[in-house]
């Protein structure tokens, strides 16, 4: 489903964010993503929603060249993907359910669907009574809920999790995990960047470890070693 | 699709609300804007009303010969005002002449003396001819010269004056084409800096637009509230601004026309309202759809 092909990305001579990776993650897979802050994780998941382009190699999303769509197409693989931003990337200006509700607004799907699905979502990430608060007025773990919720309402086939549980406190984060999992069953395919041992340890699930912008290790029952 | 016009109304309506304080600003900018293409407005009404003055105090006589009788000179005078180009003919008979110079010269004994001694009546019939242009008066004496009635003409005084009124004509172009010019540098200045301030409140929902971007969102589906944000404020500072204007023109009307006398400017406000509103609106509008199109390109290229 996914395939990134010698994938380097310098963004300047002295900063090569990855060099030379590459690896397949198959439909319904579930696979961490981990190693230390400036490993390249990031920069992976940027790569695949096209944010930004490879500075050489392919990445390849159901059989398609990322690089080669077309800006007016680009929309449309992004409805595809699921994204949970490490900076959470909330809109300030709209409502916690609005901001979940936005995607679907995107994708055209009607108000009362819209309605029953936030609702159900935000209930899910324990935020049914923040629905009317703006970002601002949320604390850091309860941005993270929405934007997780977001990433989650427009049931993707792809989710891409970046830090997701960086600012929420154990039992949030417990949850947040059985969720992806969940998700998962239901046949999303998950990539978590994650740096949080306990958390991948726990999974029993494909690893693959970046060090220095580098593939290390990709083990299907992997673990996080330091 | 009525749906998501709906959506992005919406959207735009909840976001300009939400940011009032860039609202405001942008709003009081484009009002300064759009009251300074009013002004400008104003100023070519007055500019055209100077104009016409200037040009209505030119004037053409034309000398009938002393024998000439008077229906024939009555003739020519119905002949001329049918003609377009002429504003008024008026017949002055050798009689006339005569009572209109002795008023004038009343108090100037030689001349009264000299007048006296000739016995007769030394002045001509006349037509005074003023034309609607001063540019008109070539063709007019040109076909008076050589029309049905030449043989009964004396003298046109075109020829003696014409220095004068090309002249008149030459000012009344040059203030035109400088009022016209003044207009444009001004307009667009006026214009450039409510763009700006526009670009400025776009620039601030830069992240924002990458957000939606990321998220899947259109292009269309992202310029959409931002346009109608513009088109809002363009609306609302286009019709303020007429409200102002209103209420300025009723109490300075007396005062502009003391300084201008004959130019009415509430009159001129009433018959060209139409214009106005219609250069208000479009320019508010306008720039506030065209101004967010422009500034918004570059924040899309996620």
């Amino acid at each position: 489903m996914i395939s990134f092909q010698n994938i380097t990305k310098i963004y300047n001579p002295h900063t090569i964010a990855l060099d030379n990776v590459s690896f397949k993650v198959d439909k319904t897979e579930f696979v961490s993503i981990v190693g230390r802050s400036g490993a390249g994780k990031t920069t992976l998941l940027k790569l695949l929603l096209a944010e930004e382009g490879p500075t050489k190699g392919r990445v390849f999303f159901e059989g398609q060249d990322v690089q080669k769509i077309r800006g007016e197409k680009i929309p449309l693989l992004r409805r595809k993907i699921g994204a949970i931003f490490q900076d959470y990337k909330l809109l300030p200006s709209k409502t916690a359910y609005e901001n979940v509700a936005y995607i679907l607004e995107v994708m055209g799907v009607s108000d009362e669907e819209i309605n029953k699905e936030v609702s159900q979502v935000m209930e899910i990430v324990g935020l049914r009574n923040q629905v009317d608060h703006f970002p601002q007025q949320l604390s850091g773990g309860e941005r993270q809920r929405v934007a997780i919720a977001r990433a989650l309402i427009h049931r993707p086939d792809v989710l891409l999790a970046d830090e997701p549980t960086g600012n929420l406190d154990p039992y949030h984060t417990r949850d947040i995990i059985n969720v992806l999992l969940k998700i998962n069953e239901m046949g999303t395919t998950v990539i978590l960047a994650t740096h949080n041992k306990e958390i991948v340890n726990s999974l029993s699930r494909r690893v693959i470890t970046l060090e220095d912008g580098k593939v290390i290790r990709d083990e299907e029952k992997g673990r996080f070693f330091l | 699709m009525l749906a998501s016009i709906k959506r992005v109304f919406i959207s735009g309506w909840l976001t300009l609300k939400r940011q009032g304080d860039l609202a405001f600003a942008t709003f009081f900018i484009m009002v300064m804007a759009i009251s300074l293409i009013t002004i400008l407005f104003f100023l070519q009404g007055a500019t055209n009303f100077l104009i016409t003055n200037l040009q209505e105090k030119v004037d053409i006589s034309v000398y009938f010969k002393k024998d000439s009788q008077a229906e024939d000179i009555l003739k020519l005078q119905d002949e001329l005002k049918k003609d377009s180009q002429i504003s008024s003919v008026e017949y002055i008979s050798r009689e006339d002449a005569l009572e209109r110079f002795k008023e004038e010269y009343k108090d100037n004994p030689v001349l009264m003396e000299s007048l006296a001694e000739l016995g007769d009546n030394p002045l001509l019939a006349s037509l005074g001819i003023r034309a609607h242009q001063a540019a008109q008066y070539e063709a007019i004496v040109n076909s008076l010269e050589n029309g049905n009635f030449k043989d009964i003409i004396d003298k046109i005084d075109y020829h003696q004056n014409k220095e004068i009124i090309n002249r008149v004509l030459d000012i009344s172009q040059k203030i035109k084409v400088t009022g016209i010019v003044l207009s444009l540098i001004l307009g667009f200045i006026a214009l450039l800096v409510a763009f700006n301030t526009i670009r400025l409140a776009i620039y601030s929902s830069r992240e924002e637009i990458s957000i939606m971007k990321l998220v899947g969102a259109s292009n269309w589906f992202v310029r959409g509230p931002f346009l109608i944000q513009g088109m809002i404020i363009g609306a609302a500072a286009a019709l303020f601004t007429l409200i102002i204007s209103t209420i300025t023109i009723l109490f300075l009307n007396s005062k502009i026309e003391s300084f201008l006398p004959g130019f009415n400017i509430l009159s001129y406000f009433r018959h060209n309202l139409f214009y106005l509103i219609l250069i208000q609106l479009s320019t508010g509008i306008g720039l506030g759809i065209i101004s967010s199109l422009i500034a918004i390109r570059k924040y899309l290229k996620v």
